[in-house]
């Protein structure tokens, strides 16, 4: 038994001597993920979605033995840096994937970035990364902050709500989205509500809502502040008199929470479980049975950007060392996405269609969001203009 | 909406707000009271009161997934909390009471982390949530396109009640007469032949049956999940705070201006720097504001009375 | 009903570890920082050795913290005052060096005087105002105003606002750039920590520290002396901001970055964690504790991802079995005393 185990590793060196060492390099990621605190489940998705895709490519994203190293950011900018460089310094990595939270991807972009390192997003998409800050080792699978906002802005816009009720917390991916809802939606805002970061309680803000009668409400409320809100939202019976619209709020993360509550609420999304393709059948029927749980956007994310990753490194025949061909190879974006529609922007972020989604029952009980209609078809975000890429 | 027709409506607006705010100072209440108490007979910061707060209002989640009664949930949060709250006096409080306040802090810090991660483990990182009692689940129109959830009064008067069982418990029961008596003085106690340690264990169970009571009224309006204590703690320390530590009626008033001040200020606050400044740098200051307000609140009343309003002037 | 215990409580501050002689307690005061800086100023050397050089970045931000830790030991160790706030003065000390890049200002012997004065100066005007309170109290006030400062630079929108912002380029010195490279940075950072301690040590150590210590234990006393114990806690207290804006200012150009998330709450009780874990009152044992804290939380976290189901119960069992911190369980006596 050991000599043949001895014999084939043998073997394997030789064959290894032959190919070049190079090709035989693993390839190393890092996946960088929000997995404590209250805002873990987000994390916990895209990860799980992220081994899904590297264990449908039986262990070999792009054909190459892949090793994925599991990092938690704990959602500060300045814990995520240090693993960053424990990453790139310690393990060697040739690439770091995920980042919930724009805070730490934008702390971590440039020292990751200035290493050589790719860093391909699984979520967080800033804006300066998308525009001045655009970088040749910098790739998202995911979207660029505001077009999700955008796409609630456009929807309200073309349904003719003249007066909308805007809400969102009091920091700086807030501001932004109700900057983006802005950017389509031409009418009247006769309030702009700023909560605090982390708030539980909205009964306040359901008041002045209840008071101002707007033709429909627009929030960005992330994570457990979400949950509260739409539970409050319901209970204060606006959820029958008014419409909501959402970015973020209503989702595969939060529904298990808000159950009946959300449903026939509004949100936005890139991809739903429903999307008709193959790549997304699989996908769904297998991380419904590896997890047990149904998968949201950010599991689809972190699934493709794992995809991403694969055929950057297919694309530079394995050879790690080759990052003019990963990139090439990435920038080509040619794997069977679960969104089916996807490609690469000159910015490294993604053209794709947006739609709008609605909570719904599904038959076995379980709450998931399906498509009512598409808003934006192979939609590009607006920073593209701005990036110069090196 | 043009000023002049908001005259009538501001005025409503400002009650239902007011109510609000009652009612999260109820809330408040339930886990500040716990905790004075236990801070204020046995001299003894116990962090941990906000994960019993968050224990409780996932005992309360286990409960209901079990039974899908909202009395049983009710019972599982109750006297789960009341379990956890006594063993953890029996493993860790009861070596600490002695003990310097930073041993105290350092000790219970280790059991937040310990119970944060575990209901992480046992739970799950996705919030869960417990659907608002069938009796309960109606409400009122308090103003034109507002609702009002009963549940919501439910817990203002639960809070009420249990703020008055507790005054007069304190003040007129042979246990409230004790747990007064062993805060000046456990050694006199002791030689009249009183169990101090059976006294001190109930107080910390009581304390933590109150917390796991106010997770329980809290999960079905807020999401129950991991480390949904933290923050509250935070708050419910500035509570005893303000009112002076030990004292329950200062808890009681502490927990209404907290959540008055809270609420009226995140309402009102952008709208008034609205009036003196452009909107853009309204809105940039108003939530500031809003968010500093309850602190800038117990700064104020430390500056003038550095024991919190009710406190003990030795404090 | 009343709020205080028994007379004979112990005083906020516990007393020191317990005597064990007092040539052993010296010699431990002497070994056990020369030990620590000693393995601090051969771990870079180390790290190339076993191939490991990541460590050297991860110890940087260990001594960065340490230093915080220790000047939060200065006024909690000897001066009896638990700061709930002290997070607060680490951000300021990095805001000041993010503010001043965005704006320009990247010479490093104006922004680290700036940090440090701008910490110090947060310091006093807050501690004014909390110096007034005691005990339980003075730990809510000053984490009052350590939150005050948090949803400041949360609204701080034109500086990133809760986004953070990167720095790009470390302090300049004379216009040369001799932080940029990682190793010369290290020895900055041990430089500063190495400074700041004896400069500590120096300070408990004279008339004005012994005054501090006095005015722990009895104030009353110190007051009958003529003294003012007011003036003196309140010039530890911004001494302390100072310490700990120098470290923020360090923190800054460690990460490249700045976030309000460096004020949080969270942070400060960190701090508190490692200065009470390590062993209050003697500066290496706040170092000793950063040590512990933070290298626990990298080894465990390694071993699986509920580490802090292990993490949490030792800390309970440190408080428990090691009265005075993990100081009070090294072998630092020697037998013949």
């Amino acid at each position: 038994m050991r000599r043949t185990l001895l014999a084939a590793a043998a073997a394997a060196a030789l064959a290894a001597g032959l190919s070049g060492a190079s090709a035989q390099e693993k390839l190393r990621i890092g996946l960088m993920s929000t997995l404590s605190g209250p805002s873990a489940a987000l994390g916990e998705h895209m990860r799980d979605g992220f081994l899904l895709a590297v264990k449908h490519a039986d262990g070999k994203l792009g054909g190459v033995e892949t090793e994925v190293i599991t990092v938690d950011d704990e959602l500060k900018p300045d814990v995520g840096v240090e693993k960053a460089k424990a990453l790139i310094e310690r393990d060697k990595v040739q690439v770091i994937a995920g980042v919930v939270f724009s805070n730490v991807m934008a702390a971590v972009a440039r020292p990751v970035t200035e290493s050589e390192v790719f860093l391909v997003s699984g979520n967080a998409g800033p804006s300066v990364l998308a525009g001045k800050g655009c970088n040749p080792f910098f790739f998202s699978a995911s979207y660029q902050n505001d077009q999700m906002h955008e796409v609630m802005g456009k929807y309200a816009q073309d349904k003719g709500y003249k007066r909308m009720f805007l809400i969102a917390p009091n920091y700086q991916a807030g501001k932004d989205s109700l900057a983006g809802f802005k950017r389509h939606f031409k009418g009247e805002v006769v309030d702009e509500v700023y909560t605090q970061l982390g708030q539980l309680d909205f009964s306040a803000e359901m008041a002045r809502i209840a008071a101002a009668k707007p033709d429909a409400v627009f929030t960005f409320m992330p994570g457990g502040m979400g949950i509260n809100l739409v539970k409050q939202y319901r209970q204060a019976g606006l959820a029958d008199s008014t419409p909501f619209l959402s970015a973020f709020t209503v989702d595969g993360t939060t529904l298990p929470a808000m159950k009946e509550t959300a449903l026939g609420l509004f949100s936005s999304s890139e991809w739903t479980t429903g999307l008709e393709n193959d790549a997304n059948r699989t996908f769904v029927a297998d991380f419904e049975k590896e997890y047990g749980y149904v998968p949201s956007l950010y599991a689809a994310q972190g699934y493709d950007a794992a995809q991403l990753i694969g055929a950057g490194v297919k694309a530079a025949n394995g050879d790690l060392a080759d990052k003019a061909a990963i990139r090439k190879g990435m920038e080509a974006a040619d794997f069977p996405s679960v969104r089916g529609d996807f490609k690469m922007n000159t910015n490294h972020f993604p053209i794709q269609d947006f739609y709008l989604v609605e909570a719904a029952k599904r038959d076995d009980g379980k709450f998931d969001v399906k498509i009512v209609e598409k808003v934006f078809d192979d939609y590009g975000d607006v920073y593209a203009a701005d990036c110069k890429m090196k | 909406m043009p000023p002049e027709t908001q005259s009538g409506m501001s005025l409503t607006l400002a009650a239902v707000q007011t109510l609000n705010g009652l009612q999260l100072g109820v809330l408040l209440f339930l886990v500040a009271a716990g905790l004075t108490l236990v801070f204020g007979v046995m001299d003894f910061i116990n962090l941990a009161h906000g994960v019993q707060y968050m224990m409780g209002a996932y005992f309360a989640v286990a409960g209901y997934a079990l039974t899908s009664n909202f009395l049983a949930a009710l019972a599982f949060a109750v006297l789960g909390s009341l379990a956890l709250g006594l063993l953890l006096e029996r493993l860790v409080f009861r070596r600490l009471y002695r003990r310097s306040h930073l041993d105290q802090v350092l000790g219970t810090f280790g059991i937040i982390i310990f119970l944060n991660e575990l209901a992480r483990t046992v739970w799950g990182a996705t919030p869960r949530t417990l659907p608002v009692p069938e009796a309960l689940s109606g409400s009122i129109l308090l103003m034109d396109g507002l609702l009002y959830p009963v549940y919501r009064l439910a817990i203002l008067a639960a809070g009420l009640v249990v703020a008055a069982l507790l005054y007069v418990l304190v003040r007129w029961s042979r246990a409230g007469m004790l747990v007064r008596a062993g805060a000046s003085n456990p050694r006199m106690l002791s030689a009249l032949g009183i169990d101090v340690d059976r006294l001190f264990a109930g107080v910390v169970g009581f304390g933590a049956m109150l917390a796991g009571f106010a997770g329980l009224m809290a999960a079905p309006i807020l999401s129950v999940g991991s480390s949904m204590g933290d923050d509250l703690l935070v708050l419910a320390f500035v509570v005893i705070v303000i009112g002076g530590i030990g004292s329950i009626r200062g808890a009681f008033v502490g927990a209404l201006a907290v959540g008055l001040v809270d609420t009226l200020g995140r309402s009102f606050a952008t709208d008034i720097f609205k009036l003196f400044l452009a909107p853009a740098a309204a809105n940039e200051a108003g939530p500031a504001l809003a968010s500093m307000l309850i602190y800038i609140l117990m700064a104020g009343v430390l500056f003038f009375a550095p024991s919190g309003l009710f406190g003990a002037k030795t404090a | 009903m009343t709020a205080r215990a028994a007379e004979d409580r112990p005083p906020e501050a516990p007393a020191l570890p317990a005597p064990a002689g007092t040539r052993a307690r010296a010699l431990g005061r002497l070994l056990v920082p020369v030990l620590l800086f000693a393995a601090f100023a051969a771990l870079p050397a180390a790290a190339d050795a076993l191939g490991q050089t990541f460590l050297v970045s991860f110890a940087t931000r260990v001594m960065i913290l340490a230093l915080a830790a220790m000047s939060l030991d200065l006024i909690l160790g000897y001066g009896g005052l638990v700061s709930f706030g002290h997070a607060a003065f680490l951000g300021i000390g990095a805001y000041a060096v993010g503010i001043a890049a965005e704006e320009g200002l990247t010479e490093g012997l104006a922004v680290f005087p700036l940090a440090i004065a701008a910490a110090a100066l947060f310091a006093l005007a807050t501690g004014a105002v909390s110096l007034r309170t005691r005990g339980v109290y003075f730990i809510m006030i000053t984490l009052a105003f350590g939150q005050m400062a948090f949803f400041t630079a949360i609204s701080l929108s034109a500086y990133g606002g809760d986004d953070g912002l990167t720095i790009w380029g470390r302090t300049e010195f004379l216009g040369g750039t001799p932080l940029e490279d990682d190793r010369a940075f290290y020895f900055v950072v041990l430089g500063c920590l190495a400074a700041c301690y004896l400069l500590a040590r120096a300070i408990v150590a004279s008339r004005f520290g012994r005054v501090l210590q006095a005015a722990r234990q009895s104030p009353g006393r110190v007051a009958a002396l003529g003294l003012d114990p007011f003036a003196y806690q309140l010039a530890a207290y911004a001494i302390a901001g100072g310490f700990a804006g120098l470290a923020g200012a360090l923190l800054a150009n460690h990460t490249e970055f700045v976030s309000p998330a460096y004020m949080s709450w969270h942070r400060s009780g960190e701090l508190i964690v490692m200065v009470i874990l390590g062993g209050m009152g003697s500066f290496h044992g706040a170092i000793l504790g950063a040590i512990v804290y933070l290298g626990l939380e990298e080894a465990l976290s390694h071993l699986t991802e509920h580490w802090r189901l292990l993490f949490g119960p030792f800390l309970v069992l440190v408080v428990l079995h090691a009265r005075g911190g993990l100081l009070s369980l090294l072998p630092v006596r020697p037998r013949d005393g």
